[in-house]
Formats: C-alpha cells, structure tokens, sequence
C-alpha cells in the first residue's frame, strides 16, 4: 500500500485481518437481521392471540417508550461521534463519547426493565398467552443484544486505554460501532411494529 | 432426582448400549495413557486451528455419528421384518427413528460435509488457512459438544421421541415431558452455533483469500457448492435458533408459542422448522453435486462440461430452496391457491436441477472413463438420484401428495436423495481426497467391494419401500401387517447389505493403513484443481508460494506450463495462527450450561454460562498474533517432501 493510500484508508481497514473481521462481522449482522426476521414475523403471526390476558392497547403507554427511543437514537449518534474521533486519532474524545453511548444504552436498559416489570404486575407475563410470550421474547432479545453490546464495549475501553489506537483496536471499536447501530435500527422496528401499531389497534 | 430416574434403567439394549461405552471409554483412556499420548491429544489435536486437522476431526466423528445413526436403522428395520415382532416396544422406536433422523441430518450428513469442506476448500483455493482459524476450532467443537449432549441422551435421561421433526404439540411440554426433547433442542441449538460461524468463516475466506488472480468464475466447482451453501446457511440456520429457542422458552419457562393453551400456534413450529429445515437439505446436498462434480471431470480426463451452467443452477437452486417450505405439510390445509404456489416451487428446482445431470452427463460423453471407487460413487449417483428426484416431483404435487403424505413414498424418496446423494458424495468425496489428507490411497478392490455391497443394499433397502408406501403403509408404524411382509422383509435384507459395505468400508481404512504404498507426488489421480498442486503430506502452511490463476482448472493449466508452488526465488516469511485450548474449554463449559438446562438446573446453568462469557472476555484481551515461519524453514520441508536436492533449487 502506498503512503497515499494509506494516509486516506482509516487505520481498521489497513491490515488484511481488518478487513476480513469487518466482512466477516456484516455477515454476521445479516444472519441478525434473519433471526430478528424471524422473530418479527412470529409476533406478526401471534398478533391479536393474547387468550384471557391484557390487550396491548390498554398497557402500551407512548411516554416510557418515546423516551427508550430517544435514549438508544441518542446513543447511535453519540456512538458514531466516537468513530469520528477514532478515525482523527483522538483517543480522549472517543473514549469519552464511547462512555456516553453506554450510559444512555444503561439508561434504555433501564426503563425497558422498568416497563416488563409494570406489564407483569398488570398480568401480561411471558406466560399469559402466545401474544404475549412472543412480545417478551421479540423486545427481550434485542434488549439481551443491548446488554452484551454493554458488555463487550466496556472491555473495548478497557483495551483502548491499555493500548492505544492501533489497527487491531480500532477495527475492535469499528465493530461495535455497527453492532450498536444494528440495534438501533432493530429498535426503530420494534417502536414501530410493536408499540405504534399495539397502541392503536 | 433419583439415579435411577437420571439413566435410562429397563432396556436390555441400552444396558448393552452402557457397557459398550463403559468398555469403549476405558480402552481409550487405557491406550492413550498406555502409549502416553495424552500430551499429544492435547498439543496436536484438541488445541488444533489448522483447518486440516480439524476437517480430520471432523471426518472421525461423522463415521462414529453414520455408525451410530446405522445402528438405528438396522434396529429399525429388524423390527419392522416380521409382523408382530416384539424386538422394540413402541417407545423404543418412537426413539429410535428420532434420534437415527437427527443423528443422520444434523450430526453425520453436515459435519462430513464441512469436514470435506475444511480441507479441501482453502487448498483449492491457494489460501494457508481459513479467514479465522480460531472461530473455526470453536465451531468444531460446538458441533462436537451438540453431537455429545444429543447422543449421551440415550443413557442419560431418555432419548427424545417426536421424530427429528418434532412437532408440537406433541413435542411440548404437556406431551412429552421430561429431559428427552430438551436433549433435541439444545443439542441442536449448540451444534447450530457452530454451524454458522462455519458459513460465515468459509464464506469470507473464499471471497477474500483467493490466489492471486483467481476470479469468482475460475473457482473449483466445490468450492463454488461451498460458497451457496454458505450462503443458505447464513440466511437458514438463524430461523432454526429462534425456532429451538421459541420451544425451548416454551418447554423451560412455559411461554405458550406452540402450545394448545394461551391461544399458542402449533403449526408455526412446523413453518420455522421447515423454512430452516428445506434449505437445509441443500446444505447437504450442494456439496454433494460440487465433490460429484469435481470427480467427474478428473476421471472423466476432461473440464467440466457447462461450468457457469452449473454455478448458476447452484445459485438458483438456493434460491428456490427458500420458498418452498410448505410442501412438507400440504395436508395442513392451508388452502388450493397457497399449496398450488409452492407445488408450482417445488417442481420448479427440477429445472436447475435437471440442468446439473445433463452437464455430467456431457461431461462423461465421449470422455475416457477411469473407473475409480470415486468416480464409481459419481456414475452411482446420477441414475439413483434421479429416481429420487422423479419421485420428488411426484410429491410435489399437492393433490397427489394427499396420498403419499407420511407414507414409506415419502421415506423411499428422501432416502433415495438424501443417501444417494449425500452420501454416496461423502464416500466418494473422502476417497478421492484421502491421499491428500493420510498420504495413501484407500485399496481399491476392497473400496469398490464396499461400493457394490453398500449401493446394491441401498437399492434393495429402499426401491420395495416406494411400493410399501403406494399399499398403504404409514411412516413411523412400529408393527408392520401381514399383508406388508415380503417388501418389508426384503428391504431389511438390503439394510444389512448397507450395513456390511459400511463395516467394509472402515475395515478398508485400517487395511489401507497397512497395506497402500505411500504417495510419492501430491498429485494422486492426475487432478485439475490447485489442492493437487501441494506435496503429501501438505505443510502446515499448505502453499511455500501461492499461485497465480490464469484460468479454471489451475493446476491443470500450471502442469502445462511446469510451474509448481515452490518457487525459491519468491519465498517470504508466512504467517500462521497459534494453537488455543481456548476454543475445547469455552464449547466443554457451553456443554455443561446446557446439559444442566436439560434438566432445568436454571441456576447451575447460569452459572456455567456466565463461566463462558467470562472465557470469551478473557479471550478479548488476548492479543496473540500467531508467529512466521522462517524462509529456511520453509526451504527444509518443501526439499524434503519434493524429493529435492541442493542442486535442484534454482527453478
């Protein structure tokens, strides 16, 4: 590679083993997308099935769930703030951002546990009927993706103030970059398939 | 839980079953200690990430899942030759032909293939290893794990009952209880996540880690089959996860997706089943046209005949494969216009398919066969899959299938694909590619004794069993009627057959050990393909100098031109991985986390989960970038495996 080059490719993508982590990784995310797919049209199928248990219109309220919204599509911009940083070689500021992306992904954790506990002392449980298990089990996994992004993102800082910026890192960082975005994206689905239309209907 | 609720107490079989592995057991650890190998075990093959070590590994524990899964069978069929034999209680069978569907699919058939895969594809390609060596010792040993907790259930627990289909709500909760379907349902999940780490691995390996030069279509047709295969497997394996997960939520924490109760949907498990679970059969079966393919055109002296036909056909049969689920369930009743669409589907992969046996067939025109025990698996296949693929057609037809629904047809006809296809592809596939992988070919009179005993027994297993299902006979019956006797008992007669050119074919493997001259080229049968092109055995590092490809059928384009893939003039240092015990202990403790939630210890299953995450943490801090091995190195061992002198080097 030419020091051209070089100066203008970002420093995740200049090894070979980079670039195969990075291809790798957005196969994996469309795996992702099938197995939310699937879980998607699950609820779809389920919809309406919820036997002797709550309707979703009567616990569906629009305040928690704006403001988990607005929490995860904060931190999507904060995260991709800290990417920015990353590809200028400041680590202070990425890691700064990055710490603020997980507070707000805590403080989304946060209410989403606040919300299924409500749900279940209004008796809409994982049990109470089909709709039901498949609402807990669509928003639960995205919320489980949530947490080990939480997770895996913390030893990333760890590493990052260990090391420094270097190829292996930052292609480490770039990764979660996507992954965090992902969610976010599965949860605009998720606002929109699950709560506006549940709201309504 | 009492002991004796925790192993299967009762069957005079499965104690034979529990002495045999008792006895197995210690005559492992007897030998390995015997001949203090235990170091070895550890240092070369358990802690391997050399992908041909691990395709071996992988190969070793398909033959042990095809012997266990044939035990099944042969069970099976000794019950089912006689009217009112008692060899089998009704539940034994209910177990038995679930466990030998399962052990077959999942656990024999897939893993033999990506065994295959494993050694074969980054050689075929000029690559040194996969794109992420550690990822793929970590998918081996998930499968190896899954194969572990689903078989151990026969003694530990009780082997799941509800066929390898496992619908609800027979497979619920409140039908079959107990631990026997949570062994289905995580063996397979464990198994799964291996699966797809294997696709996507593969899948950038052969999309980055190509020989200089070598375009998509100039790839080997096998690694092509590997390349769509991975593709299914990406877009297929992640609905089966959510599937088992769905029932296993189901099972544990009593959600109601699949149940009678809480408005739940019993036939959604059957569409996610089967929208995994027909891709899938082309995850078994793509393979087996590429390693058909490629053996054809070696023996046949002659390039593939319609080669970007047959890529394309690949690819559109993969296509296809997604939208055809529902014809394994016409009979649910989803109405004229839904069956008429996916009976037009189904008959559709006829098209791409028929197109595939014409361009072996004009491969073979005209050409000087080499009759080979490959190539006779190859001409093998093509008559006696296309009787299984004329039948398909036949139940592809939604009215008709009314009548053929879950009888001996349907049976005849899978196993007709499935073993003539798959099958008959892994014996040929590990005979062709056996001189590359153990240095010696396998005999070939008793190779082709094995074949003639295995396919003739094949026939004979299966054709009578079409006719079994046209008089009426349902699938899944434990007690055959009069009237059925002589077709059911000569197809026992042929699974016996089957059964002796299985046992032939191993004791083939221990006398060639002994017997077969070793090879003195890397290049066994005169091949067209670049895995020729390395000396046996292969360097760990498989290529001293990668290729560069001009054309399809590279190696047959660098014998014309006397090149070789040892040039000394442009050796570097090469970069290879190191070993890690990291991926046996991470998958041994997944084990123990979800054969605890087989038994619903939540808790103790937490806490080895936890113990996973924590390994994968640690793993994350590990900055291990492997090592180089040095150009004099390299000199050595290519002098020494090329037969070269010091004077001979100046190429």
């Amino acid at each position: 590679m030419s020091t051209q080059e070089a100066k203008h490719t970002p420093l995740e993508y200049q090894t070979t083993h980079g670039q195969m982590n990075i291809l790798g990784f957005w196969i994996f995310l469309a795996a992702e997308v099938v197995l939310f797919s699937t879980l998607f049209a699950t609820y779809a199928v389920l919809f309406g099935r919820t036997a002797d248990s709550p309707l979703p219109s009567e616990l569906f309220g629009a305040e928690i769930v704006l403001i988990m919204t607005f929490l995860l599509l904060t931190s999507s911009f904060t995260c991709g703030i800290a990417i920015h940083n990353m590809r200028q070689g400041q680590v202070k500021p990425l890691i700064i951002w990055m710490v603020i992306t997980l507070l707000l992904g805590l403080g989304f954790l946060g209410f989403e546990i606040y919300e299924f506990m409500h749900y279940t002392h209004e008796g809409a449980t994982l049990q109470s009927s089909a709709f039901w298990s498949s609402f807990y089990v669509l928003a639960g996994t995205h919320g489980l993706h949530v947490t080990l992004g939480i997770g895996w993102a913390t030893l990333l800082i760890i590493q990052i103030v260990k090391r420094g910026l270097t190829p292996v890192t930052s292609q480490k960082v770039f990764i979660i970059s996507l992954y965090w975005h992902f969610l976010d994206v599965i949860w605009i689905f998720i606002f929109t398939a699950v709560y506006l239309i549940g709201m309504v209907v | 839980m009492k002991l004796s609720e925790f192993f299967v107490t009762g069957e005079p079989l499965i104690y034979a079953g529990m002495v045999a592995i008792v006895l197995v057991t210690c005559a492992i650890v007897f030998l390995l200690t015997y001949f203090k190998r235990w170091g070895w075990l550890w240092r070369e093959w358990l802690t391997t990430v050399d992908h041909k070590k691990i395709g071996i590994m992988y190969i070793l524990s398909a033959l042990a899942m095809l012997f266990r899964g044939g035990v099944d069978a042969l069970m099976m069929r000794v019950q089912l030759a006689f009217p009112d034999l008692n060899f089998l209680n009704s539940q034994h069978y209910n177990e038995i032909f679930t466990t030998h569907g399962t052990v077959m699919i999942i656990f024999m058939a897939m893993p033999f293939l990506i065994g295959l895969m494993n050694i074969v594809v980054p050689l075929q390609i000029g690559a040194r290893d996969f794109a992420f060596p550690y990822v793929n010792a970590l998918s081996f040993w998930s499968f190896f794990f899954g194969a572990l907790l689903f078989n151990i259930s026969f003694v530990i627990g009780g082997s799941p009952d509800a066929g390898w289909t496992s619908y609800t709500p027979l497979a619920g909760a409140a039908l079959s209880p107990g631990p026997g379907q949570n062994f289905y349902l995580l063996g397979l999940q464990l198994s799964g996540i291996g699966t797809l780490a294997t696709g996507i691995n593969l899948m950038v390996t052969i999309l980055k880690m190509r020989a200089p030069g070598m375009k998509l279509f100039q790839m080997p047709i096998f690694t092509w089959s590997t390349l769509v295969t991975c593709f299914i497997i990406i877009f297929a394996f992640p609905i089966l996860t959510v599937a088992l997960a769905l029932m296993t939520i189901d099972r544990i924490f009593g959600a109601q997706f699949f149940t009678l109760t809480g408005e739940g949907m019993p036939m959604l498990w059957a569409n996610l089943f089967w929208m995994w679970g027909h891709p899938e059969v082309y995850i078994v079966i793509l393979p087996a046209f590429g390693i058909f393919s490629e053996i054809i055109a070696t023996f046949a002296n002659k390039r593939l005949f319609g080669y970007k036909a047959m890529v394309w056909s690949m690819i559109l049969i993969a296509g296809l494969s997604f939208l055809v689920w529902v014809h394994h369930f016409f009979t649910m009743g989803a109405g004229a216009f839904v069956n008429s669409v996916f009976s037009v589907s189904t008959m559709l992969i006829a098209v791409p398919t028929g197109v595939k046996i014409f361009n072996w067939l004009g491969t073979l025109y005209k050409s000087k066969i080499q009759f080979t025990t490959p190539m006779l698996w190859s001409l093998a296949f093509i008559p006696s899959f296309v009787i299984g693929g004329v039948t398909g057609v036949m139940l592809g037809m939604a009215a008709a299938d009314y009548q053929f629904h879950n009888s001996y047809f349907l049976i005849a006809h899978f196993h007709y694909v499935l073993i003539a296809g798959t099958v008959f592809a892994c014996f040929a596939g590990l005979e062709y590619w056996y001189p590359k992988m153990f240095g010696h070919k396998l005999n070939q009179k008793l190779g082709k004794l094995s074949f003639w005993l295995f396919v003739i027994g094949f026939h004979i297993t299966f054709f009578p069993q079409y006719f079994l299902g046209l008089d009426g006979m349902p699938r899944r019956l434990f007690d055959t009627a009069p009237e059925w006797f002589t077709l059911n008992f000569i197809s026992t007669i042929g699974a016996f057959g089957m059964g002796a050119g299985f046992a032939l074919f191993v004791l083939n493997i221990y006398y060639s050990y002994k017997t077969s001259p070793r090879e003195k080229t890397g290049d066994s049968w005169d091949g067209r393909t670049l895995e020729w092109a390395t000396p046996t055995p292969i360097p760990h590092y498989n290529f001293a100098t990668q290729p560069t490809v001009k054309e399809l059928d590279a190696f047959h384009d660098m014998k014309k031109r006397g090149e070789t893939t040892y040039d000394e003039s442009k050796l570097k240092p090469i970069h290879m991985p190191n070993y890690s015990g990291q991926p046996f202990i991470m998958m041994g403790l997944l084990f123990f986390s979800s054969f605890a939630l087989v038994f619903e210890w939540i808790i103790l299953s937490a806490v080895f989960l936890v113990a996973v995450l924590v390994m994968m943490g640690i793993h994350s801090f590990d900055y291990d970038d492997g090592y180089h091995v040095e150009v004099e190195d390299i000199k050595r061992t290519e002098r020494q495996l090329r037969g070269l002198n010091d004077e001979h080097t100046g190429s």
